[in-house]
C-alpha cells in the first residue's frame, strides 16, 4: 500500500512577489516527499506559482500589508493545496478563455488556465468578510500504482 | 533571469537564462525587448535554450514583445524551446502564433 504521507503545511507570506519563490522551496520538499516523478512536481509547482500569484496580484493587489496564505494536506490520496488572500473577490465565470481567438495575444489571463489544466480539480470559495480561497487538487493513486508496478518490474 | 544581448548577421539574439516569472524575470525580458526596440532593432531572436521555469506573466511578456515588435514592423521570434516550455506554450495555442526554430544558427538563417 503505497504511502502518502505529507506533513501538513501551513504559511503566510506578505503579498510581494518575490515571496512565491520561497512558497515554491517549501512545498517542492513536500512535493518531493510525496514521491511524485520530477514532471508532477514541476506542473503542480507552475499550478501553485499561479495560484499564490494570482493571490497576490489580483486579490491583495500587490499590498504587503495583506497577506496570502497556503495549506497543503494529504487527504485520502489526494494532494490539497489552498491559496487564500484576503482581497475582495471575483467572479471566475467572467474569467475569459484565454483560447478563444480575440484573447490569444493578450498579456494576461492564462493563470486559472493553467492551473485548470495541471491539476485535476480547482475551485474557489468567497469569505463574508471579503478573500478568495482558492483550493487545487492532484489525484496521488494513479500515479503511485505506477511507480509500484514500476518498482516491481525493476523499470 | 539574466539577458545577454548579442548581434549575429543583423540579427539581435536575446540569450535569456533563468525563471521568466512573475516580478522577476517577466520584467527583465520587457527591458531588453523594449531596450532592443528602441535602439532600431528590427530582427529579434529569443533564445530560450537557457529558461527553467516561465509561468503565465513570462508568457504574457513574450506575447507582449511579439506585439511589439510587429506592431512597429519588425520580427520577433523563438528558438531553442526546452520542452517544459515548450508544452506551456503548446497548451495555451501559442506555439502556433510563433515562428519557433530549433537553434540560435536556424533561427538567425530564418531572417535572412
Amino acid at each position: 500500500m503505497p504511502a502518502f504521507n505529507v506533513a501538513d503545511v501551513h504559511l503566510s507570506i506578505d503579498s510581494q512577489f518575490e515571496n512565491i519563490e520561497l512558497v515554491q522551496v517549501l512545498l517542492e520538499d513536500s512535493l518531493q516527499r510525496l514521491h511524485l516523478d520530477e514532471d508532477s512536481r514541476y506542473w503542480i509547482g507552475i499550478a501553485i506559482r499561479e495560484a499564490v500569484a494570482n493571490a497576490i496580484k489580483h486579490g491583495n493587489r500587490e499590498d504587503p500589508d495583506k497577506q496570502v496564505t497556503v495549506r497543503v494536506r494529504v487527504v485520502e490520496e489526494v494532494l490539497t493545496i489552498e491559496v487564500e488572500d484576503q482581497g475582495e473577490g471575483f467572479e471566475p465565470t467572467e474569467v475569459a478563455d484565454p483560447l478563444a481567438p480575440d484573447n490569444l495575444l493578450k498579456p494576461d489571463g492564462r493563470g486559472i488556465f493553467y492551473m485548470k489544466r495541471f491539476m485535476d480539480d480547482i475551485d474557489y470559495s468567497f469569505g463574508p468578510q471579503g478573500g478568495t480561497l482558492v483550493t487545487l487538487r492532484k489525484r496521488l493513486g494513479e500515479r503511485s500504482a505506477d511507480t509500484e508496478e514500476e518498482r516491481e518490474d525493476g523499470r | 533571469m539574466n539577458v545577454t544581448k548579442r548581434e549575429i548577421s543583423g540579427v539581435t539574439v536575446l540569450d535569456l537564462k533563468g525563471k521568466i516569472t512573475i516580478g522577476v524575470g517577466d520584467v527583465a525580458l520587457r527591458d531588453a525587448v523594449q531596450e532592443a526596440v528602441n535602439s532600431g532593432a528590427t530582427k529579434i531572436l529569443l533564445n530560450m535554450e537557457g529558461v527553467g521555469t516561465i509561468d503565465s506573466s513570462g508568457i504574457g511578456e513574450i506575447v507582449s514583445a511579439y506585439t511589439t515588435v510587429t506592431n512597429r514592423g519588425g520580427k520577433i521570434k523563438l528558438c531553442a524551446l526546452p520542452p517544459k516550455v515548450a508544452d506551456i506554450l503548446q497548451i495555451t495555442q501559442l506555439i502556433t502564433v510563433f515562428d519557433v526554430l530549433d537553434d540560435v544558427d536556424e533561427g538567425v538563417q530564418s531572417f535572412q
